[in-house]
């Protein structure tokens, strides 16, 4: 459930993220493709930065990828961080090709590992924000 | 003559303190201007270019205030720690195409009596990417650490290979009387030392300290009478790495752009290189950073940095004033790669001097590795 108390950092969403946010509200990931030159792109904007196109698709992605990279963190100062130590931040290298950073969650932090397989799962953050996050297969 | 060997450095100077809570960030930036004017035999009044980085949102102004100084050519670029060593090229492009004469770079901190966490606080900038990245917990720390973690599995590297460049940069540390831990440590201290984010432990990481330190650079006609020698501005180039459209290899950094264009411009290679002064924010940064300069193939730096190749009377002396690892790290280290260049140039570090230096390269590292980071190369002769 959306906890008000809810201490980490929030994304900012704006016009030209907004989309990808929506999306995990649904429970979907998606990523954007370029409907002029086909180019993937993550994060999110309005325009290709290969071609300046501003003619843009939002792609549902499988949610499937594995780790390209990961790390165990045991000290964060930052409020909401202190409190959930340690934590996993990792680039997820979806099916579709582009990384996105993420947590992975639902395992051991010492579980992880470089090529796992993991999977999108959602988080509310709050009742206007739900984050996506990464689980072992 | 090329375009850099119109201008070049004329005065150094580092601040001694390591831990000032009696003296304001501007105060330090003023003494440590004081210092290179003096070593290279200027006056304030001489100053007609001012560069400078970290001082606050509005600081060059503020700090042109403190110092009364109006320029008629000033640069605030903020890429992080590399910012400094990119303002001497900055320097010496606006000398060589006349827009001033003799330019002060000047930088200051107190991040270590203020209690700032440099390394391990949250990041929020409000750019449209912090959206995607900070819900997730990202510090300048872990950012370098997924760069690691990444390299070791792709290389094989080890954490005993990189422990031993913080062994080897607190050896150098130990014959400076100005660093800030000098006590030797070995490379079973490292890996006993506590992980902060895996696979880096503490003595992987910079040490955070107070401190500053200035630079004057001046036209070669200038400097003919001053007190010192002039060092040479051989070479240079910038360049920053970003996530690419969500496709970066994290293995790869800025450097690797910026220091072939550098050694090329300069006319070297790199064996002609006696000294590099590294940004050493983490062990990682310096094994990737040589790997990517070209020093030796990519994947082999853990091997590289093996068996004293990087301490004095090896192969290719680095950091010898103890680097950030172990001498000081205010927060932005790129000016202390420059100064202590140029003090090696000159033949001035006593016991921790490079026999014979006559050229070295500086290359500083601005920024978080694993998400957006700065490149600057340098290239110095005496
Ligand atoms: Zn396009």
């Amino acid at each position: 459930m959306a906890d008000a108390k809810y201490a980490k950092p929030l994304p900012r969403i704006d016009e030209e993220s907004k989309g990808f946010w929506e999306a995990c509200q649904r429970r979907e990931l998606v990523i954007q493709r370029c409907a002029a030159c086909g180019a993937l792109r993550h994060y999110p904007r309005a325009l290709c930065p290969t071609c300046l196109s501003d003619a843009v698709e939002w792609v549902r992605c499988s949610g499937r990828g594995t780790v390209y990279t990961f790390t165990v963190t045991h000290q964060n100062q930052a409020p909401g961080f202190r409190d959930a130590l340690p934590y996993v931040l990792a680039y997820v290298e979806l099916e579709e090709g582009v990384r996105l950073l993420a947590n992975i969650v639902g395992c051991a932090p010492e579980a992880v590992r470089i090529g796992m397989a993991v999977q999108v799962a959602f988080e509310d953050a709050t009742a206007a924000v739900t984050l996506p996050t990464f689980a072992p297969v | 003559m090329s375009l850099l060997d119109r201008a070049v450095i004329a005065g150094v100077y580092e601040h001694p303190t390591r831990w000032a809570p009696d003296k304001t960030q501007y105060q330090i930036c003023a003494e440590a201007a004081r210092g290179a004017l003096a070593d290279a035999g200027l006056t304030i009044g001489d100053v007609d270019g001012f560069l400078t980085a970290g001082v606050g949102p509005i600081g060059i102004m503020t700090l042109a205030e403190h110092l009364n100084l109006t320029p008629r050519f000033h640069d605030a670029t903020n890429i992080g720690g590399s910012s400094f060593v990119a303002h001497v090229l900055h320097a010496a492009a606006a000398i060589a195409a006349g827009l001033c004469e003799t330019a002060l770079i000047v930088y200051g901190s107190t991040a270590s009596s203020e209690r700032f966490a440099v390394g391990t606080g949250g990041l929020t900038s409000g750019d449209p990417p912090d959206q995607f990245e900070v819900p997730f917990g990202p510090t300048v720390l872990n950012a370098y650490a997924l760069a690691a973690q990444r390299h070791m599995h792709e290389f094989g590297t080890t954490a005993e290979q990189l422990a031993e460049i913080a062994v080897t940069m607190r050896r150098h540390a130990g014959l400076n009387p100005r660093a800030k831990y000098r006590d030797p440590i070995t490379v079973a201290d490292v890996l006993a030392s506590r992980v902060v984010s895996s696979p880096l432990h503490l003595l992987d990481c910079c040490i955070i300290s107070d401190g500053g330190g200035a630079i004057v650079v001046t036209s070669a006609e200038r400097a003919r009478d001053l007190a010192k020698a002039p060092v040479r501005i051989l070479g240079g180039s910038e360049s920053l790495c970003h996530t690419a459209m969500g496709r970066r290899d994290l293995t790869d950094m800025a450097a690797k752009a910026s220091g072939p264009r550098a050694l090329a411009m300069a006319g070297v290679d790199h064996a002609d290189i006696d000294l590099c002064m590294l940004y050493d924010s983490f062990t990682i940064t310096v094994l990737l950073t040589l790997e990517n300069l070209g020093f030796c193939a990519k994947g082999e730096g853990g091997a590289f940095v093996q068996n004293g190749r990087l301490g004095l009377g090896g192969a290719l002396p680095t950091n010898t004033d103890g680097g950030g690892l172990s001498s000081n790290h205010p927060g932005m280290r790129g000016i202390f790669l420059v100064i202590e260049a140029v003090r090696q140039l000159r033949g001035e570090c006593g016991p921790r001097q490079v026999a014979d230096c006559a050229i070295a390269l500086c290359h500083g590292t601005g920024g978080m590795l694993g998400l957006r980071h700065s490149g600057v190369t340098l290239v110095l002769g005496r």
